[in-house]
């Protein structure tokens, strides 16, 4: 990915077609994510489908954050549904307060507290604030909680099991503090979302788009991150961080960045997720669904730049449908693909086109498997899902590499 | 003089036409580098892995660190670098090294390899270099793609012949290439003090000839330490050898010198130091120091 704007092009380079480029292919496959997105889905899906991809697409913004974290940073993150519920409930409190007008008291504090509103609720009357808070408080705690932890070296399946215990913690807080959090119902019954009637469906459809537009700046942030410096030094780190160490970085830095861009997604996502669905609750932002982000992401192929996105769209997707086919028959759809992919396809199923083609070349060996061939695609996973003769030939020859 | 330069010498510092420019950094510079342990002391629960080394290593030189297995080596790169905890003195251009984190010394001007060549496998020959040169990048320079070769990455990658191979990922190289853009990425990171574990193990005779003309080159303008068991390698090119023996410092001197010591003769020149020596590299990274 790096080969072709830093140094003169290869001799290959010139004879690949201009479509095959890596660069156009990326971009070309985002403009047309996003002509589908904002083009086709309006036109063809009903207003309650669109609704519900509206969902989907809040879903997927914590996949973009968990395929730079997890994928291309190692760091399994188990816990986003913090983030997403910080997010989701720092909105949702605007939303209740708003409501409830100037100086009013949200109606479930009514019901089960004492008809006061909490000091740290107040500054989220101002909409400013609110975004403001919604950008900043989800990636404050998890640069500070990344900090705490990276520092102390604490990795891998420690991490996990860490980040995950965090989720569970904070689902039991809020149920716990019904008077403030809504408790198990959570906050719902939202009216309006910054002034907009959430009734109407032309605002309803409004805001499918600006959920839309933000996954895929999202999405453009991610690829401008994976291609600088920085995304090297995140791939460096999650393969060799000690290395790292003994060139001069202070790993968690690395770390704390990804991990930090990672949470402010999932916070973004969870504040469009209110107002777009109407609730959140605890059984939101708790173990299950934390797990449930991931699951996606795995699907999808973690370290890819759109198989987060498409994974968490297509399981969701999925879920949907056949939950209203087989009520119950879900969960135990979803952790068999979850097996099967993690088994058969490790790197999801955005690698699917690349070891497709290299099965198909060792059965005829043609040019495009030369190891010689210079993989301008360079780094180990494709941008896009898409096959790329030359990043199959840099795996092959990767794979070759490693059994020599 | 002695304070470390973090940065990378400034672009246009080095010419990529010479292969010895990325090497042969202003002598002046370095003048006052040189390695300088004193009663090194490394226990690991209880058991005292490195017991009273002192040792000095001036520019210039090549040192040679043996011994047999056990005997410390690695332990000692380990401590000096921030990797095992350690009491007594190291000091390297008059700055202390131990308590520091690791990535602090290495800013210190301080470079090791591995045992086992750790590069990174994904990225490719290029992106190891340009990740090594950048410890003193700024956030925004890193925010950024990388559009220009840096001149030093250019040049080392001619200095370890690797530029044909610089688009390709560091996971397909031999071994050996590995090890070259391991030391590649010592050069590029500007490290003034190399600690190399092994740098030789597991190249062909021809390879192993070209690293130790590569090494002796750099030994000229930087400090240079060597753990390695080849003795064939050693005495071909070490510059000076330190002989280790449980944890402490057993002769020190020249090969010839060290040779001739019938101390050494008895714990590990002695009959069948070749075979040891192979042994112990058999025996894996993790028997080093038990």
């Amino acid at each position: 990915m790096s080969a072709p704007a830093t140094t003169a092009p290869a001799p290959n380079a010139a004879a690949r077609p201009w479509w095959r480029h890596p660069r156009v292919r990326v971009w070309g496959g985002f403009a047309l994510a996003a002509a589908v997105l904002l083009g086709v889905a309006p036109v063809v899906l009903s207003d309650f489908r669109l609704n519900l991809l509206a969902k989907f697409l809040c879903l997927a913004m914590v996949a973009v954050g968990i395929g730079l974290a997890w994928g291309r940073g190692g760091m399994l993150v188990l816990g986003q549904g913090v983030f997403f519920g910080l997010g989701g409930y720092l909105m949702a409190m605007h939303m209740k307060l708003a409501d409830a007008g100037p100086g009013g008291v949200p109606d479930f504090m009514l019901l089960y507290g004492d008809g006061v509103v909490p000091a740290w609720w107040e500054p989220l009357r101002d909409p400013v604030v609110t975004v403001l808070a919604i950008l900043l408080v989800p990636a404050g705690v998890a640069t500070l909680l990344g900090l705490a932890v990276f520092r102390r070296r604490v990795r891998g399946a420690y991490f996990a099991i860490l980040s995950q215990a965090l989720a569970a913690a904070f689902a039991i807080l809020l149920v716990g503090q019904q008077k403030v959090t809504g408790g198990t119902n959570g906050l719902n019954g939202f009216r309006s979302f910054f002034g907009y009637d959430l009734a109407d469906p032309v605002n309803k459809r409004m805001l499918y788009y600006v959920a839309a537009g933000v996954l895929l700046v999202m999405v453009a942030v991610v690829r401008l991150l994976m291609v600088s410096r920085f995304g090297e030094l995140l791939v460096a780190v999650r393969d060799q961080e000690n290395r790292v160490r003994f060139l001069g970085y202070d790993p968690a830095n690395v770390k704390v960045v990804a991990y930090a861009v990672a949470a402010c997604f999932a916070g973004v996502g969870g504040a469009l997720f209110a107002p777009v669905v109407g609730i959140v609750s605890p059984a939101d932002v708790g173990v299950i669904p934390s797990i449930g982000f991931l699951v996606g992401v795995a699907i999808g192929g973690r370290a890819t730049l759109l198989g987060p996105v498409l994974g968490a769209i297509a399981v969701s997707w999925a879920q949907t449908g056949l939950s209203e086919q087989f009520p119950s028959f879900w969960t135990y759809f979803q952790g068999a693909l979850f097996i099967l992919v993690v088994a058969f396809l490790p790197n999801g199923f955005a690698t699917l086109g690349g070891l497709w083609r290299r099965r198909r070349g060792a059965a005829v060996p043609g040019p495009g498997d030369a190891p010689a061939d210079p993989p301008a695609g360079t780094s180990a996973h494709a941008d896009d899902p898409g096959p790329d003769p030359a990043q199959d030939a840099a795996t092959a020859a990767r794979t070759a590499g490693r059994h020599a | 003089m002695t304070e470390q330069p973090t940065a990378p010498p400034d672009a246009g510092g080095l010419d990529p036409q010479a292969l010895e420019a990325v090497i042969a950094a202003p002598g002046s510079r370095f003048r006052h580098d040189y390695l300088e342990v004193r009663g090194l002391r490394v226990v690991f629960d209880g058991f005292v892995a490195v017991d009273g080394v002192d040792l000095t290593v001036t520019q210039g030189d090549l040192r040679f660190l043996i011994g047999p297995n056990g005997a410390g080596k690695t332990t000692i790169v380990d401590a000096i670098t921030g990797l095992a905890p350690a009491t007594g003195s190291v000091q390297f251009g008059r700055v202390d090294l131990l308590g520091r984190p690791s990535h602090r010394i290495v800013r210190a001007g301080v470079g090791r390899t591995f045992q086992t060549a750790s590069v990174f496998d994904e990225l490719t020959v290029l992106q190891n270099l340009d990740i090594a040169a950048g410890a003193g990048r700024g956030p925004l320079t890193l925010l950024r793609r990388r559009h220009v070769v840096p001149p030093e990455v250019e040049a080392a990658l001619e200095t370890v012949g690797l530029a044909h191979v610089r688009d390709l990922p560091a996971g397909v190289l031999a071994h050996g290439q590995k090890q070259w853009l391991e030391i590649g990425m010592l050069l590029v990171q500007d490290a003034r003090l190399l600690l190399l574990d092994e740098p030789v193990a597991g190249m062909s005779q021809a390879e192993r000839e070209e690293t130790g003309l590569l090494l002796q080159r750099i030994g000229e303008q930087r400090t240079v330490v060597v753990v390695e068991h080849d003795m064939e390698f050693l005495r071909a090119f070490a510059a000076s050898v330190t002989v280790l023996h449980q944890g402490r410092v057993l002769s020190e001197g020249t090969v010839a010198q060290v040779q001739a010591d019938p101390r050494v003769v008895e714990v590990y020149l002695g009959s069948g130091a070749h075979g040891r020596g192979r042994a112990a590299r058999a025996g894996g990274p993790s028997t080093e120091v038990e």
